[in-house]
């Protein structure tokens, strides 16, 4: 063997930033994005779809299609319902008496939503294929339409799902606590409905799938932009009837997810069952337009919330009744989202009681399923508005109503009322952050000047104090609340002869630096190089398990798993190196990379050095197998809360209803951070996505189920110029419960800020008499909430009065 | 027509896009489709010079024009660092975070391109208002403005300092008032 060089002496790396390992080739265009494959023979799906939002479909005729230039094949849901093995899974039942429509990748004799796919045509470049499909004959028979989830639950009500008998999925009670007992000594009850609108996630990247066909190798290979290429190679498996072993999903290049692609979708089931029939390679790509009808949609949820609070304003109770919109299908994990938010709705507060109900519906629109934060922003959005409200009523500040009932630093870890454990956190430290940054008081006393003044335009402050639950779970409670799979995770370390070092990951990352993260741990646990990490992923030939990346939780349970993994190279390495330097394991100091015998510094052996001579293995302890390769494969003992205090202030134009997001100051507290950079970069998307809930965003429906937003010309998807430069710093108050300390951040902006636009835009309004604006709050919805609070006034008001900024 | 400097003639359709020729047909797929209504501007390139949204034109109506992509911003590298032979802006989306997938990413440095070439100083507002067109769905846009002012700089000449690299972490201390105000400082977008 050569010598090979020796490793410079590395410097601690985690807790640093180090710039992205991840941007080379995206920054200079040497990418793997799914549509950007080509290969040998491919041929090109388009998906018939559906233009009805619910009908009985009376005859399909692919004829006409196939004699169209460059048509290979054409098939009707007919054609193919004896290739599924099964229909399109739903890995959440959330009950044992949960409504599951059969859920077939083509519809066969009804469709549910405008998009539903009905046929599907293969030809010889995407143009020809886009083209035929407007050759196929489709006859419906109209089916009466259900949008409205409370329409959907009245007695006699059409039904969205002919079979189904009702268009109720499920309902899922949580109580704990004496809750009559709460309301009745209660000395204020507070009440509203707020409305969690129905988003689109829009990933930029559209969804992409490739599918080859076993041909100089026995399996098949499936590319497909996902964020789950584990979960999809097994419930592919199962839907497509394709034996597991012989299926390798790729993950390659994937251009972000945000839940969208955290699925299983039908044209990657069309995909492999279409080269498996053809034994060609088939390739499908969404085009924006044909992504909103038929990629799921986020939120959707109809809110009531009361209160009970004891005159000095302490939270006794809270009652929820949640309507969850499930659209026409049930989703990979559709039925489960709303009870993430179960356990959130009771957020940072302390109180006797809580009553928690949900209802699952169905409605002839697009399925909806997990859309970043998956049930906790709309939580949290609710609790942290109606607090709001309650401060209101009981006259307080709004944050001396959280004050008064937020678990204190000292009161961790702490059982909550829905029964979690917290296990850490700081919100004093996080709040006094935030309110110094944002000059909380001056901004206040600005505030009453403009209002005394009567300014037309108005200064509204904001507020969300939010905790989250991250880190995708402990298996044993998924398995409690009936989800589908464990929440463990897998990672791999191989340390190689030149003593560079794979790590394979079961996470699969959608822009989110785990190659950066990762490389950063692996590099402080094992001593060597952050250079000197390559990190594997998102390929289930490469990693052969994994649970995959959704829910905040790769870094708190991947990134632990890396973690785990490292430390039993290292205690292979300390065996191997305590044998060849004739010393007792026990003498052995590991620092840097560097085994050294405690009292003599000089006899010391590099874990490269282990690493070469294991590969060797001329001479090695007897009893041990010559590798320093571990795999660990992690169950988290607990759930991470992150939590944070985020303030927004908003300038209202009371006569046009405009909102001007002027200033957002957010402290997040995510535990240990790996990469302040990252960390950073996490916060910001998150938060553009949670203010474009609050002012931008809605899914609008007419009421024969047409998506009125069907394109981005319609959804509005903020610029760089709807936002301002957001600052952020942070706190860390340490997870306990994995040894990195970390808590995940994903989904923290995201999150906290919708609340906090919210509750400034109402801050704002409050006096002309506005108690609640709708989301989005567009300047339309403003103007129409300020006309609506002064007509109120108007007409209980003595004549004479107006209604106007105070 | 010529694409990064290479000459290519083609037959194609009357309407294939010039985006799907640049992709399909030459195999460079450094240029991104994210929407069909001209909306996301991840297929921006130059067409002799300007920035189009490579999905809103026909290849036909490139026909004669010179086309820059993503893939011939770069040269190449001069030493043994990869990244030297990056384009200023390559390098400051690197420095400062400026992507996280990475879809968006040709057509954000195509755009701030031209913006610079016909702004060479422009203020952060501008730089939001120049980027209208391209949506970004990851960042939040703060680090993508960071990095073409980063950019900005050092076309103009100005040393911008290494990279970020170990320095975040460490302004990010919770205690020092020097950050705290460095933060109030920091320039609010009206």
């Amino acid at each position: 063997m050569t010598t090979l060089d020796a490793p410079a002496t590395p410097d601690a790396v985690v807790g640093v930033t180090k710039l992205r390992k991840e941007d080379a080739h995206l920054v200079t265009g040497r990418t793997r994005w799914t549509d950007n494959l080509a290969l040998p023979g491919m041929l090109h799906l388009a998906v018939v779809r559906s233009p009805m939002a619910h009908a009985k479909v009376t005859r399909v005729d692919v004829s006409a299609a196939l004699d169209q230039p460059g048509v290979v094949a054409a098939y009707t849901g007919a054609d193919l319902q004896e290739h599924w093995a099964a229909g399109l899974p739903c890995a959440w039942p959330v009950t044992e008496d949960m409504r599951a429509p059969v859920h077939l990748p083509i519809a066969t004799d009804e469709v549910r939503y405008v998009g539903d796919a009905v046929a599907v045509v293969v030809a010889r470049s995407r143009y020809q294929a886009a083209d035929a499909i407007e050759f196929v004959d489709v006859e419906y028979d109209p089916l009466p339409v259900v949008t409205d989830m409370e329409a959907a639950l009245a007695d006699g009500a059409d039904l969205a799902d002919t079979t189904l008998g009702s268009n109720e999925c499920f309902t899922w009670p949580l109580v704990n606590g004496d809750i009559d007992a709460a309301f009745d000594g209660a000395a204020h009850v507070v009440s509203r409905r707020f409305v969690n609108q129905r988003l689109i996630p829009t990933a930029i990247e559209p969804r992409a799938v490739v599918c080859a066909p076993p041909r100089d190798q026995r399996e098949y290979t499936l590319w497909s932009a996902t964020q789950v290429p584990h979960i999809l190679r097994l419930m592919l498996a199962l839907t497509c009837g394709v034996p597991e072993h012989e299926l390798r999903v790729v993950a390659p290049d994937v251009g972000g997810g945000f839940g969208s692609k955290l699925n299983v979708y039908a044209e990657e089931a069309i995909c492999l069952v279409l080269a498996k029939l053809l034994d060609q390679p088939v390739k499908w790509t969404e085009t924006r337009s044909e992504g909103y009808q038929a990629t799921v949609h986020g939120r959707d949820q109809v809110q009531d919330l009361s209160m009970a609070l004891d005159a000095d304003g302490r939270i006794r109770g809270l009652r929820v009744e949640l309507l969850a919109d499930m659209g026409a299908y049930l989703q990979l994990v559709t039925p489960g989202v709303p009870l993430l938010g179960a356990f959130m709705f009771n957020a940072i507060y302390k109180m006797d009681a809580l009553s928690f109900t949900c209802t699952g519906v169905f409605t002839n629109k697009t399925p909806t399923d997990a859309y970043r934060g998956a049930g906790r922003p709309e939580a949290t959005f609710a609790i942290e508005r109606l607090v709001d409200e309650a401060a209101h009523e009981l006259g307080m500040e709004p944050f001396e109503l959280r004050e008064r009932n937020w678990i204190r630093h000292e009161e961790f870890p702490y059982e909550t009322i829905a029964g979690i454990t917290y296990d850490s956190g700081n919100y004093e430290a996080a709040t006094a952050r935030a309110k110094e940054l944002f000059d909380y008081d001056g901004l206040r006393e600005e505030q009453r000047r403009r209002r005394e003044a009567g300014d037309p335009v108005q200064l509204g402050l904001g507020i969300s104090t939010f905790t989250e639950m991250c880190g995708l779970a402990p298996s044993r409670v998924l398995g409690s609340l009936a989800y589908g799979a464990g929440g463990w995770e897998y990672a791999g370390v191989r340390m190689l002869p030149s003593g560079k070092v794979e790590v394979v990951t079961g996470t699969s990352p959608h822009g989110q630096g785990h190659v950066t993260a990762w490389s950063q741990i692996a590099a402080e646990a094992l001593g060597v190089p952050y250079e000197d990490v390559e990190v594997r992923h998102g390929d289930t030939a490469v990693a052969h398990k994994g649970m995959d990346t959704y829910g905040s939780r790769s870094l708190v349970v991947g990134g632990y798993a890396v973690q785990v993994a490292c430390d039993k190279v290292v205690a292979k390495a300390r065996r191997v190196a305590a044998h060849l330097l004739e010393a007792s394991e026990d003498d052995l100091e590991f620092a840097d990379g560097r085994f050294s015998v405690r009292g003599s510094p000089d006899a010391a052996k590099t874990i490269q050095e282990v690493a070469l001579a294991v590969f060797a293995a001329h001479d090695y302890p007897e009893d041990m197998e010559p590798s320093l390769d571990s795999d660990a494969t992690v169950d988290p003992e607990n759930f991470s809360y992150p939590h944070g205090t985020h303030l927004a202030a908003v300038e209202v134009d009371t006569e046009t209803g405009r909102v001007h997001l002027r200033s957002y100051v957010c402290v997040d507290d995510v535990g240990k951070v790996i990469n302040p950079q990252i960390v950073e970069g996490q916060i910001h998307g998150g938060l553009a996505q949670g203010i474009a809930q609050a002012l931008f965003e809605e899914a609008v429906h007419d009421d024969e189920g047409n998506l009125l937003t069907g394109s981005l010309v319609d959804y509005y998807v903020p610029s760089a110029a709807d936002l301002p430069t957001f600052v952020t710093d942070r706190t860390e108050t340490p997870a306990t419960t994995n040894p990195l300390g970390v808590k995940g951040v994903g989904e923290a902006g995201t999150i906290a800020s919708t609340p906090a636009v919210i509750n400034a835009v109402v801050d704002a309004l409050r006096p002309l008499g506005v108690h609640d604006v709708p989301m989005p709050a567009s300047p339309r919805n403003v103007w129409e909430a300020i006309r609506s609070a002064s007509a109120g006034a108007e007409s209980s008001a003595p004549a004479g009065t107006q209604g106007g900024p105070a | 027509m010529t694409v990064d400097g290479a000459r290519y003639d083609d037959d194609v359709e009357p309407r294939q896009l010039l985006v799907h020729y640049l992709r399909d047909v030459l195999g460079r797929t450094g240029t991104n489709i994210g929407c069909d209504t001209s909306n996301c501007g991840a297929c921006t390139v130059h067409l002799d010079g300007e920035s189009v949204k490579s999905c809103t034109m026909l290849a036909v109506q490139a026909d004669g024009s010179d086309v820059r992509t993503i893939e011939g911003l770069a040269q190449p590298p001069t030493n043994g660092d990869a990244t030297s032979g990056w384009h200023p802006l390559q390098k400051a989306f690197h420095a400062e975070h400026g992507l996280q997938c990475g879809y968006c990413t040709p057509g954000m440095i195509m755009s701030s391109l031209d913006l610079l070439e016909r702004n060479p100083d422009p203020t952060e507002q501008e730089v939001r208002l120049g980027l209208e067109g391209n949506l970004c769905r990851c960042t939040g846009y703060v680090n993508i403005v960071r990095s073409v002012l980063r950019a900005a700089a050092e076309l103009r000449g100005e040393d911008v300092g290494d990279p970020a690299e170990g320095t975040v972490g460490e302004a990010d201390v919770v205690d020092d008032p020097q950050h705290v105000d460095d933060l109030r400082n920091v320039e609010v977008t009206p």
